[in-house]
């Protein structure tokens, strides 16, 4: 009974904060454009914008509901509830502090410890393509289905490379649980040290997978008017955007986690504070390194432009796959002549 | 031959092996992007910031009283033929017994309305009036919903005897001359 009154306050609070932190990276996003183009953004709502996300949200619920008539009802309806569920669903795996001991018993920050937490990770996120391509196909509109198909090709040429780039990780590591692959980055055995290459692929594909400047060709909107949801209309397309915020801090929790140590930060163990205190620490470090790689993609959002679709291919293809084969080859390599 | 200096040689030479990396050019990039976040705004924040309008600005009319609050505005009717958008119209009326007070002349504009769609803040009428009555002031034409509302008649135009709108910048010695030559056709 305890255990799942326990089960269920952590994956609503996990539910509460993706969401809470999805909302307010709309309105960094917002911001931190604004502040690169010399503006400075939203800031009529609230001290300093801050409840901006609140208005554009109810905004999005008063807006009118508007469906094309040669729509497919079902599926344009499932279309964004897939895309927002697939978005939340990652969120389960991540370890996202130490566990907390309250009255001698102990709570992992983490909601299924799952010994294949890797392959989750890497299945729900190729999951993602579903919404989009069910959302632009039941559209019936050309340009939402061309931004649909462009998502999924766009997909399956990037995660080859990302599921590579995993692979040299999870060789080194000798596990596919992130729990252990956090465990192992203690201190500063952070695995950015030990895979740059592996890194850089990886978080170039999470660029494209969240489908994030310059990868945002399923979006488009200059070429494709908005892409695959052209056609959405008020909360649905609320839901759209919504998730890619939300993928936005699922893949920086996963680039923090398998790369940058989770919530291990280097002499944190010297401090020698009381374990839930470090626990406490440690979550807040991860949050930090979570909002650091949000304001990386920002960063990059607002800097780069976006690729023609030829480059976009050539680059999944041609570099980004030998390179990744290339890393774990040489990878291999290692592991073999050190042990 | 070139007619300015900024012409550019076009160059379609090889890429060597760092730039067709391209992540030097995007770190390069990013930097100045990073730089323009400290950078100054900007923005003016508008209600509680303005900027500051240039003297000779041409915004809202105003119909000026003179000295004693009497209405200038003869209805004579040539800031109306001046107009090139066509946008003042109005309706002389006679002065009568016991309104000296009210109005300079023995004639007077009983109707005065400028369409504040068709108007394009020329200045021509305030060029074209003999009697130093319509000026456009720095003030900004108000934001309406509907169209009629946007047809401002003297309740609007004329200034309130306790509230005299400033025009001094507009009435700079040189253009009193100016006004004042009978060597120009307008003033003869």
């Amino acid at each position: 009974m305890l255990f799942l009154v326990y089960k269920l306050t952590l994956i609503t609070v996990i539910l509460l904060v993706s969401l809470g932190i999805a909302m307010y990276a709309t309105l960094l996003e917002r911001k931190f454009a604004g502040f690169l183009q010399d503006r400075y953004g939203p800031d009529r709502a609230g001290k300093w914008g801050l409840l901006q996300p609140l208005a554009d949200g109810g905004k999005l619920f008063f807006k009118e509901e508007y469906m094309p008539n040669t729509a497919d009802k079902f599926l344009y309806i499932l279309g964004p509830c897939l895309t927002m569920l697939v978005a939340l669903l990652t969120s389960a795996v991540i370890p996202w502090g130490p566990p907390l001991v309250i009255g001698g018993v102990e709570y992992t920050l983490q909601v299924a410890n799952l010994n294949v937490g890797v392959l989750y990770v890497f299945a729900i996120a190729s999951m993602g393509v579903w919404g989009i391509m069910i959302g632009g196909w039941a559209s019936n509109n050309k340009y939402s289905l061309m931004g649909a198909i462009r998502a999924s090709s766009q997909m399956i040429s990037y995660e080859l490379a990302m599921g590579l780039s995993i692979a040299a990780l999870i060789m080194m590591m000798g596990s596919v649980s992130l729990n252990e692959i956090v465990a192992q980055q203690q201190g500063w055995h952070w695995n950015v040290i030990y895979q740059p290459i592996g890194f850089l692929i990886f978080f170039i594909c999470a660029l494209a997978e969240t489908n994030r400047h310059p990868f945002d060709l399923p979006e488009c909107e200059t070429e494709l008017i908005g892409g695959y949801h052209t056609e959405y209309s008020s909360m649905k397309l609320g839901f759209y955007l919504f998730a890619e915020y939300i993928n936005m801090f699922v893949s920086s929790a996963v680039l923090a986690t398998l790369y940058f140590g989770g919530y291990h930060f280097p002499f944190i163990g010297r401090l020698g504070l009381s374990p839930n205190v470090a626990a406490i620490l440690g979550m807040v470090i991860l949050f930090a390194k979570i909002i650091g790689f949000i304001l990386l993609f920002m960063w990059i959002r607002w800097t780069l432009p976006r690729f023609r679709y030829d480059q976009l291919m050539r680059l999944g293809w041609k570099i980004l796959l030998p390179l990744a084969l290339l890393n774990l080859a040489v990878t291999g390599i290692f592991i073999l002549l050190k042990g | 031959m070139s007619l300015t200096n900024r012409s550019k040689v076009v160059s379609n030479k090889k890429f060597s092996f760092l730039e067709s990396l391209y992540l030097p050019a995007i770190f390069h990039g990013m930097f100045i992007t990073l730089s323009h976040l400290f950078k100054k705004k900007t923005t003016v924040r508008y209600p509680e910031v303005k900027r500051p309008f240039s003297p000779v600005y041409r915004g809202l009319h105003v119909l000026k009283r003179d000295d004693e609050g009497r209405e200038r505005c003869t209805a004579c009717g040539l800031c109306a033929v001046a107009c090139p958008a066509e946008a003042i119209t109005m309706v002389a009326g006679e002065r009568q017994p016991g309104e000296e007070k009210l109005y300079r002349e023995e004639k007077y504009a009983k109707v005065y309305e400028i369409n504040m769609l068709r108007c394009i803040f020329c200045g021509f009428c305030e060029e074209a009036c003999p009697k130093e009555a319509i000026f456009l002031t720095d003030r900004l034409v108000p934001s309406q919903t509907e169209r009629e509302d946007f047809i401002f008649g003297k309740d609007k135009l004329v200034e309130p005897v306790d509230q005299r709108v400033d025009v001094s910048k507009r009435q700079s010695q040189k253009v009193l001359d100016f006004k004042k030559d009978k060597n120009q056709r307008h003033n003869s």
